[in-house]
Order: structure tokens, then sequence, then C-alpha cells
């Protein structure tokens, strides 16, 4: 049997979680200018939250991630507020090097309160593999997909059909006009990393669920910035594209040439894809070159 | 009749370094229309950002005097929540949301009013400009110039404003579309009463359809008057109306470079 199929549906399955991840990158960057470095350890956080109430606190599943959400809006919210307001119409370059910053307070914290250990977090999804058509796909890496699916399609049904979706679209187009329309720009910032924080948090609990939980997963971050900026940074479906096609050829390289490639050959593949397309698949030219 | 807006001798200073505004008075009378004229680089534009409270975007600073709207002090107001109390500023450069619709641009503007009676607002946007109507699920971004100078209109008319400034209307738009938008604007002034400050190149426009004016020149305001004294000034009339001594009308862009040379020579 041909295993190409397969080992693709799981790889775009890994890349859906990928995409979930970019996407946060993606809102940030878009409304606020800045690449948040700090992204991955939010990510982090957020499988930590979860951790916390469904295992330490022996919550309900669904209760847990409620909870989960909203301790990630106020993670997002509370970052924004203390350690970016203040550096308001500062240069991008210094901002950035604040979420930098972030990133390390946030792994020490984590260190701090979970410790460095491993843990798995307590099973969301249904034990049984997801069979189509006789292949199997793994149960945490399909439910995942699925979850990271919903919280995109969600996300961009918000930003495309409500009226602060269309005030933070306002906003990310034009900071000034948006202020002369009445829209609260800071404000507006402020609910950008909310949402990050969220789709992050949610991510984390599906990478959480797939693999483990230790202070570092937060470093998948770092290769998903990578599939952020071949997808253009700006772009929220050039994340997804972009997303799903490093997913699906790491799983492809990892099963035809050998899992030491696969964490090479999708960096040649975006390297060779900029070349050609400088900001990326579906990026804006003007975007600011860090 | 009562003012709603005030500015009172403020001086404008961006980067702390460069002063743009030496001292620049004027006022607009509820439900006038006041224009601000000058040639490019007098500070137009920058006194309606002082008003409008913009000037902290481009690291610029009311370094004295003040600014009131409807008698309170602007300055401890945060730009957006003036926007709410009814200060609108359409910007020079029209500043549409590009890859908004029409229609969400229009939406965008309900942030600054407090009626929610979105569909009714952009019906009356669209009997003023029909053509928006036609184009209503469009991108912004795809509009000719005079199609966003309407819609830049247009999202002031749903912010229903009770004083608007209006930075150079007429801007690169063919005269047949300059006449229909200033039309616009004064029927907005007349059937709302809403008060509006006008800066324009266009001097003879924009006093045709003010009642007041003042002009300006490196910061200052040098004439000042009711729109028939100004007209009949001497001064106005060479330099800003373009009416010589023969009495034809030139083009701004000629009254501005005489006016460069003459400053030359002189
Ligand atoms: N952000 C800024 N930083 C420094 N100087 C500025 C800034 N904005 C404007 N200026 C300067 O202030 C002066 C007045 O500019 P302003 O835009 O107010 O002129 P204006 O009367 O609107 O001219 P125009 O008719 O060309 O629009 C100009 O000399 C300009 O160079
Ligand atoms: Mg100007």
């Amino acid at each position: 049997m041909d295993f190409f199929l397969e080992v693709s549906l799981v790889g775009l399955a890994i890349g859906g979680v990928y995409a979930l991840v970019a996407v946060g990158y993606v809102l940030v960057y878009r409304t606020t200018h800045v690449i948040n470095f700090a992204h991955g350890n939010m990510m982090m956080f957020g499988a930590y939250f979860y951790f916390t109430f469904a295992e330490l606190l022996g919550l309900h599943w669904t209760i847990s991630i409620v909870l989960t959400v909203i301790a990630a809006a106020g993670l997002g919210a509370g970052i924004e507020r203390v350690a970016l307001r203040p550096l308001l119409g500062r240069p991008a370059i210094s901002i950035v090097m604040v979420t930098v910053g972030i990133a390390s307070i946030l792994h020490g914290a984590a260190q701090l309160i979970w410790t460095a250990g491993d843990f798995f977090l307590p099973p969301i999804f249904p034990d049984l593999p997801i069979v189509i058509d006789e292949m199997y796909i793994p149960a945490n890496t399909g439910y995942g997909f699925l979850v990271a699916l919903g919280a995109i399609g969600g996300f961009l049904l918000l930003f495309r059909f409500t009226r602060s979706g269309v005030a933070m679209r306002a906003t990310a187009s034009d900071q000034i006009a948006a202020t002369t329309m009445g829209i609260n720009v800071p404000a507006m910032f402020s609910l950008t990393w909310v949402y990050a924080s969220i789709t992050a948090a949610l991510a984390g609990v599906v990478v959480g669920s797939i693999t483990t939980l230790n202070p570092s997963m937060g470093l998948i971050g770092l290769s998903v910035l990578a599939v952020v900026i071949l997808g253009g940074m700006d772009s929220v479906i050039g994340a997804v594209a972009a997303g799903l096609i490093v997913g699906w050829i790491e799983a492809l390289t990892g099963f035809y040439i050998g899992g030491a490639f696969k964490d090479v050959v999708p960096f040649v593949v975006l390297l060779a894809i900029l070349i050609v397309r400088p900001h990326g698949l579906f990026g804006t030219p003007e975007i600011e070159r860090l | 009749m009562a003012t709603v807006l005030e500015v009172n001798n403020i001086e404008v200073v961006y980067q702390h370094t460069v002063q743009v505004l030496r001292g620049l008075s004027l006022s607009v009378p509820e439900g006038a229309v006041v224009a601000l004229l000058g040639a490019n680089g007098a500070g137009k534009t920058t006194t309606l950002k002082a008003v409008s409270g913009l000037l902290p975007f481009e690291n610029g600073a009311v370094a004295s005097g003040n600014i009131t709207f409807f008698g309170d002090d602007i300055a401890r107001s945060a730009p957006h929540d003036l926007v709410r109390r009814g200060l609108f500023h359409v910007m020079e450069g029209r500043r549409v949301f590009e890859d908004l619709s029409v229609e969400e641009n229009l939406l965008a503007a309900t942030y600054a009013s407090s009626n929610r009676q979105t569909a009714k607002a952009y019906d009356e946007v669209y009997g003023y400009f029909p053509r928006l109507a036609e184009r209503r699920r469009q991108k912004a971004g795809y509009l000719s110039g005079g199609e966003q100078q309407m819609l830049a209109i247009g999202r002031a008319l749903v912010a229903e404003p009770k004083v608007m400034l209006l930075d150079e209307p007429s801007l690169g738009l063919a005269p047949l579309l300059v006449q229909e938008i200033f039309d616009v604007i004064t029927r907005i002034n007349r059937d709302r009463g809403v008060a509006i400050l006008l800066v324009e190149q266009n001097a003879t426009l924009a006093l045709e359809v003010a009642s007041y004016g003042y002009i300006v020149e490196n910061g200052r305001v040098v004439i000042d008057g009711p729109v028939e004294t100004l007209k009949a000034d001497r001064d106005v009339r060479e330099f800003y109306l373009g009416l010589g001594s023969h009495g034809s009308a030139r083009s701004f862009r000629d009254v501005k470079h005489y006016r460069r040379r003459k400053r030359w020579l002189s």
C-alpha cells in the first residue's frame, strides 16, 4: 500500500497546528507591527494553565478549557498593558527586544511554578485513532487539527463579520485614521494580544497533548516563526497555507528521507521560496525588514 | 452665537525642536463654515492636527496656548474621545481603509457616534453619494480618488459630528467632482448644522462656501475677517484668489510661484 497519502494526511494535520501558532504571530504583527518573540512561551503557558486546571485541580476538561482561555486572555492583556503599552510609538525594534525579554521571563516563571520536569496533559481527545479509508491518523494529531481549524475559522469569522473585527482591521490598516474614526487604538492593541494569547493557549494544549509538557515547549514557536515568514508576516491565509506546507514537507521528509532531515528540508524549501518571493507567499511588499 | 471651537495663541513644536505654529488663534462659531487658507507649509494641517489631538502620533506637541471644544480644554482628552464627543477630522489624503470594503469603512466610523441605527446612517451617505451605494461591497482601495473623498466625507456623516475639520477635500479632483463634493459639504452644514473648519488650496472655492476666513503664513494668522472683507482685500485678491491687477484669474500654483518669486526678489 502506498503510504504517501497517509503520511501526507498526518503531516497536514500537524501543519494545521503550526498554522494556529502562526496565526497568533500574524494577529500581533498585523495590528502592532511587532514580531512577538514571546509567542512560543505564551503557548507553553497556555498548556500549563490547562495542566493546572485539569490535572492539578482535577476539573472537567470543558471547564478547564474555558478557564485556560480566560487565563490566557488575562496573560495577553497583562503583557500588553504592563510591558508594551508604555512603549507605544517607539521604534518596532525596541518593542521586539522587549518581547524577547518577556519570553525569558515566562520561561523562568514556568520553571519556578511548575518545575522543569516533563508532564503529560490529561487526555482530552478520544483514544481511538481516526481512520479514513484505511489510513490511520493518531487521535491527538487528528483531533488537534480539528481544534486548530475550528479556532482559526472562528477568528477569521470574527474579523470578517463583527464590528470589533472591522475596527481591528481598520487599526491594522491605518492607526491614525482609525483613531479619527473614534476607535480606541490602544484598546484594539490590547484586544489583539488577548486574541493572540488565546490562539497560543489553544495551540499549547494541542501540542502538549501530542507531545509532552515542559518549560522548553515554547521553542516550537521559533520554528513556527519561520513558517510565518514564509506565509508573509501579515497574512492569515498565508500563515495557514505555510503551516500546512511545512507540516506536510516535514512529514514526507521524515518518512522518505529520514528523521534527521525532517527539521532541515522544510527550511531549505522555505529559503528557496523566499528567494523567489521575498515577501512570502501572501505578504504585502511594504513590510519593514528587521 | 456660541463658539464650538476656540484656538488660543498656540505654538506647536515637532520633535521638540521644529516650531511650526507661532501663536495661532482662531475660532469656529456654531453652525458656521470657517476657511483656513495659506501656502504650502504654512501650518494649516498642523493646526487641524493640534485641534484633533493627532500631534503625538508625529512626535509633535502644543507647547503653549490652549484649544477648547465647547469650552472644555482638549489637552486632557484622548483623540478618540474627542471624536466621540463630536469633533471629526477628515484628514488630508482621504485615508480610507484600503483593504476594507466601502461599507466596512462606514462601519468603522460608527465608533465615533452613539447612534446605533447604522443602516439608516449608511442610506443617508448613499443618498448624498449614489456612486458609493453601487460600490458598497468593493474594497475602498480600488475606488477612484474622487470616490475615496466621497467615502471620507461619508464616514464623517456616519459619525454625526458637531464640528468637522476638512483638510483639502478638493485635492487632486477634477473640477466637476470638486463641485459635487462642495455641494455636499454645503448641504451637510446647512441641513445638519455641522460647523466646519475648512482647509483649502482652492481659495476661491473656500471663500464661496465659508462665512469667515483666516489666512496663515509661517504659523501665524496674517489676515482674517468675514469673507466679504477678505474678497475685497487687495493682497488676498492678488495672492490667494489669483486676481491680478487685470482682474484675470490665474491658477493657484502660479500664484504660489509668483509669491515665492516676489519674496525672493524683495
Ligand atoms: N511631523 C513633522 N515633523 C516635522 N516637521 C513637520 C511635520 N509635519 C509638518 N512639518 C512641517 O511643518 C510645516 C507646516 O506643515 P503643514 O503640514 O501644517 O503645512 P500645510 O499648511 O498643511 O501645507 P500644505 O498646504 O502643503 O498641506 C512644514 O514646514 C512642514 O515641513
Ligand atoms: Mg496640509
